[in-house]
């Protein structure tokens, strides 16, 4: 039944509006004053951060928008006592609103998309002088190679970025996806079994920052972190020089197997990091209790379950989680005393 | 007790479940000897057999082919059986019943548990992550749960409540005494919880429950353990049944529609369910292509999707979002439909733009299509591709930015009754605005190339199928509780769950937002410690959340049982399922109704949607006695002779 309301009809839009700008502008300001993102570490990071700013300003009085209306006509519509009966006026449609409400947001989207795309065209531009570093994945460690001119490609589990330098990443997985990521410099790929993918950035801040893998690989998938440390260019080649050149670097004095397992050696992952020792303090479940499982355990036992991990599996667990490129990461000498503590350590 | 394996029913589809099972056994023990394997007895390939025979069994067994069995075998049957048609006692839910709004009640009662267990595996997830390192579950635990919790609400809450919901409603909304083919319904709900089960054993099957996530993606799924074949197989049963509730529906709304209910006299949830079921019958054939070959890869040795036999890794992905890209639409446009219900009878309204909100459902339908690899940018698919699915994906927002300005435009000088269903409808509007302000920001790739992947994505999905599709289902539930029990809800209690929900969704999913720019990767059971803060929060402020479900449960159950009568229109609504009794007699309408004008003429004076010929349909007891203060209004404006 259509009967005029009592009330006065007339619909506050001028309060609207005014209430839309103020709660808009506070919208913006906290929307800008949240720390979203990490550090920027990467001439890419500017850009993103900045599209995302123009999104928030964009998005804040859009969504206030939408609430002003809905808290509005709750509070001038909503049924009052008596009005159990009563209809609001018919109203169907209009036309003219219609199209304004299709045309408006089109064109807003279309500029974004625009703006989007050259921001892409500028995050993935290639600069001269860059470095290539081929990134495995695999389940679930990272393994970084720098390819040597001439001669074997050095190979780390913790990546090494001289600062300035322009990259290039050239991905691969060896058994399921992964996905490379450096939060911190805001750029990821996945790596995928049978094809390379690629990308670049130019890390341009100092400092040691985290890499995730991002796609879901398995049981060990979010301990799949390793680091990396941007450097100075001389740093940079001072490390390339060293790794060139391991057997120099251990004949400096004895290895200390206890700190191989607590932090491991740079190229190899830390084994406290899935494993529990109490010797080493460590208490990871990801893998089995070295206590357990290799108490009273002899060395060439021991060395099998580092370099072939899969040869004997402890109950409870699955083959294929333990990484098994430690033969190749950890230099000859760093696994005689890595074998040598864990014998002394293990269920002690 | 011959008797009762003989006749269909519970007794013999558990005999129907252990024949199938046996079969599989006989089969795969001839079949490897054939070829002579050793073991003969493999059990992982009796298991993946059984897991398709043994449902097949069951569904023998309860009798949902019976029908067809006896009309191939050329005796006699009679098309117009009505003896398995609406329910008299809690044992009838138990059958194969042909009458839709017992499908519907089935429907929705069935995904309801699965809300409830789906539900309780967050609250396990939220527990171990309340800390860094491990507290309660271990790694594979963990991504079982976060892979079960996501299947179970996907495939056996939210798709399957929508078609419940518009099982019940949508044949009275057209003035059809029930669907098109009842019989291919009842066998479309008697799938559901087969794999919803099937989805659950998998925690039982050695090396845990499958843990690759509902998206599966090879080669992680061909290489997991055999839990995921639970997934697998378990998908084709709940697709299955959703291709078929599909074409019923379509087949439904093309041919038995009252006379005079042309397309544009059609409530906007009878359009909602037309374009989700077209959604549905063109892609979910492609999710049950990509878990075939993922089935044929691990037990076959095919090779689709190893790389390492000359297999495509990515194929997958596209085969697999070429479905669930749409599947989030399935998964949306049905709430869309209860909304604008809502939202028109509520505010005592028309709905404003009727043909653009048709229309708008339409395109939302068609630009579905051109999207999936908006969830490939990271994938390292051909670099090009990417523009121009940022282009599509930003401009779906247009036709959903129309539905939700005409829902604002329907509020606008109407007089708004602010009960729950309401209040949910109102909450789905921000909410879902929300939803649909990161969808955007997700289709700027330089933006995804750093979130996806991360617990922005968590929050998103989570503003959209929580804040978007679940508030909608809780505002149908709630509208049409009366019409499907015949009683009242608890008006107060339901006020109390939509606060607690409302409040307790947003401290839940809002600061995984900031958390994941910050750079969490998503599906960790282990987080750097420097999360910890907000992961405390958010675990604690989810299990408030949690329990503002039971808010909900409690009040369904309580009205159910012992609410005041409903009367037949409580809402003074136009619409057709309105103007019968609650519940509706068994056939619907005594006579088939004729539609005279459009379902929302709110207002408008004298004006009628649907015309009840024959005597008024006799109201239950204690409803009489309210009658009385029945609307007046245009809400009752039909011819009653």
């Amino acid at each position: 039944m259509r009967r005029e309301r009592a009330r006065d009809e007339k619909t506050p839009v001028l309060w609207m509006v005014v209430h839309g700008v103020i709660a808009s502008a506070i919208g913006i300001a906290a929307g800008l004053a949240i720390e979203w993102f990490p550090e920027q570490a990467s001439t890419q990071a500017g850009p993103i951060d900045h599209l995302y700013d123009v999104l928030i300003w964009t998005s804040v009085p859009v969504f206030v928008t939408v609430s002003i209306i809905v808290l509005f006509s709750v509070r001038n519509f909503k049924m009052r006592p008596g009005e159990e009966q009563l209809d609001g006026p018919p109203i169907h449609g209009n036309t003219r609103l219609e199209v304004i409400w299709t045309a408006i947001p089109a064109v807003v989207l279309v500029v974004l998309c625009s703006y989007a795309w050259v921001v892409l065209n500028d995050i993935e531009e290639a600069h001269a002088g860059e470095m290539r570093i081929n990134v495995v994945g695999q389940q679930f460690a990272w393994t970084f190679e720098y390819p040597q001119p001439g001669g074997k490609p050095i190979k780390s589990t913790q990546l090494y970025l001289p600062k300035d330098r322009p990259v290039r990443f050239y991905v691969k997985a060896l058994d399921v996806i992964h996905d490379f990521w450096v939060p911190a410099f805001r750029m990821k790929i996945d790596a995928v079994p049978g094809i390379e993918t690629k990308y670049r950035v130019t890390p341009n801040r100092l400092g040691t920052y985290p890499v995730v893998c991002a796609e879901l690989c398995g049981l060990g998938h979010s301990v799949m972190r390793t680091t990396t440390h941007v450097v100075t260019p001389a740093k940079f080649n001072a490390w390339i020089a060293e790794q060139k050149a391991p057997a120099a670097a251990s004949a400096e004095g004895e290895i200390d197997g206890k700190t191989l397992f607590t932090d491991g050696n740079g190229a190899a992952t830390a084994c406290g990091s899935c494993h529990t020792l109490a010797d080493a303090g460590t208490q990871s479940e990801t893998g089995p209790d070295l206590d357990k499982a290799l108490a009273g355990e002899d060395a060439a036992s021991i060395k099998q379950s580092i370099t072939a991990p899969d040869a004997k599996i402890t109950p409870g667990f699955q083959a294929g989680i333990m990484p098994k490129n430690y033969g190749d990461t950890l230099s000859a000498e760093e696994l005689d005393a890595l074998v040598k503590y864990l014998g002394e350590a293990a269920g002690k | 007790m011959v008797a009762r394996l003989r006749g269909p029913g519970m007794s013999r589809a558990a005999l129907g479940t252990v024949l199938g099972t046996a079969v599989s056994y006989v089969i795969i023990v001839i079949m490897r000897s054939w070829y002579d394997l050793d073991p003969v007895l493999d059990g992982f390939a009796v298991l993946e057999l059984a897991l398709f025979l043994a449902p097949i069994g069951f569904l023998i067994g309860l009798g949902a082919f019976d029908y067809w069995f006896y009309w191939a075998a050329g005796k006699k049957t009679v098309a117009d059986d009505h003896s398995s048609h609406g329910a008299h006692s809690w044992r009838d839910y138990f059958k194969v019943n042909t009458d839709h709004k017992v499908i519907g009640i089935q429907y929705v009662v069935t995904s309801f548990f699965f809300f409830f267990v789906g539900g309780l595996f967050a609250m396990l997830m939220r527990a171990e992550l309340a800390q860094p390192g491990r507290q309660f579950v271990d790694p594979n635990t963990f991504n079982g749960l976060f892979s079960v919790h996501a299947s179970l609400l996907i495939f056996l809450f939210i798709i399957p409540v929508f078609a419940g919901l518009a099982n019940y409603v949508l044949p009275l909304m057209i003035g059809a005494p029930d669907m098109a083919f009842p019989r291919l319904n009842a066998l479309s709900f008697w799938m559901l919880p087969l794999a919803g089960i099937m989805m659950l054993m998998s925690f039982a099957a050695p090396g845990g429950s499958f843990a690759s996530g509902w998206t599966a993606y090879a080669p992680l799924s061909v290489t997991a353990p055999e839990g995921q074949v639970f997934f697998t197989i378990g998908v084709q049963f709940a697709g299955a049944s959703s291709i078929a509730t599909a074409l019923n529906f379509l087949a439904t709304i093309i041919t038995m529609r009252a006379p005079g209910m042309s397309f544009f006299r059609m409530p906007l949830l009878v359009w909602a369910n037309f374009s989700t079921s077209l959604l549905v019958v063109i892609a979910t054939p492609f999710i049950a292509v990509s878990q075939f070959m993922v089935l044929f890869d691990r037990s076959l040795g095919f090779n689709f999707f190893e790389a390492t036999g000359r297999g495509d890794v990515l194929m997958y992905q596209h085969i697999f979002w070429f479905y669930s890209h749409p599947a989030v639409y399935i998964m949306m446009l049905p709430g869309f439909g209860i909304i604008s219900e809502i939202l028109a009878v509520k505010s005592r309204k028309p709905i404003f733009g009727y043909r653009m909100m048709a229309f708008s459902l339409l395109a939302i339908v068609v630009l579905g299509f051109t999207v999936w690899a908006h969830h490939m940018f990271v994938s390292g698919m051909q670099d090009w591709i990417r523009i121009p699915m940022m282009i599509t994906t930003a401009i779906i927002a247009v036709p959903t930015g129309i539905k939700i300005f005409s829902w604002l435009a329907t509020l606008w000088r109407g007089v708004l009754h602010l009960d729950t269903p309401m209040l949910f409808a109102l909450g789905f509007l921000s909410m879902f605005t929300l939803g649909g302000i990161s969808g955007v920001m997700l289709a700027i790739i330089p933006v995804t190339i750093h979130v996806s992947d991360t617990y922005f994505i968590v929050a998103h999905i989570h503003y959209v199928l929580f804040g978007g599709s679940l508030l909608t289902i809780f505002a149908g539930v709630y509208y049409w509780f009366p019409k499907m029990t015949g009683r009242m809800y608890d008006e107060r209690l339901g006020k109390l769950h939509f606060w607690t929900t409302f409040i307790f969704f947003n401290a839940t999913f809002a600061p995984m937002h900031v958390i994941g720019i910050q750079g969490m990767p998503r599906r960790v059971a282990d987080y750097a410690e420097q999360w910890a803060g907000w992961n405390l929060a958010i675990s604690i402020m989810s299990f408030f959340l949690g329990l503002s479900a039971l808010v909900f449960a409690y009040n369904m159950v309580a009205s159910w049982r012992g609410g005041p009568r409903a009367e037949s229109n409580p809402w003074r609504a136009l619409t057709l399922e309105w103007q019968v009794t609650s519940p509706p007699p068994i056939f619907n309408f005594d006579a088939i109704p004729t539609v005279v004008g459009g379902p929302y003429e709110y207002g408008v004076p004298g004006a009628v949607h649907g015309v009840l010929k024959g005597a008024e349909v006799p109201q239950p007891a204690g409803a009489t006695a309210s009658a009385g203060g029945r609307a007046h209004g245009s809400g009752s404006a039909k011819d009653e002779e």
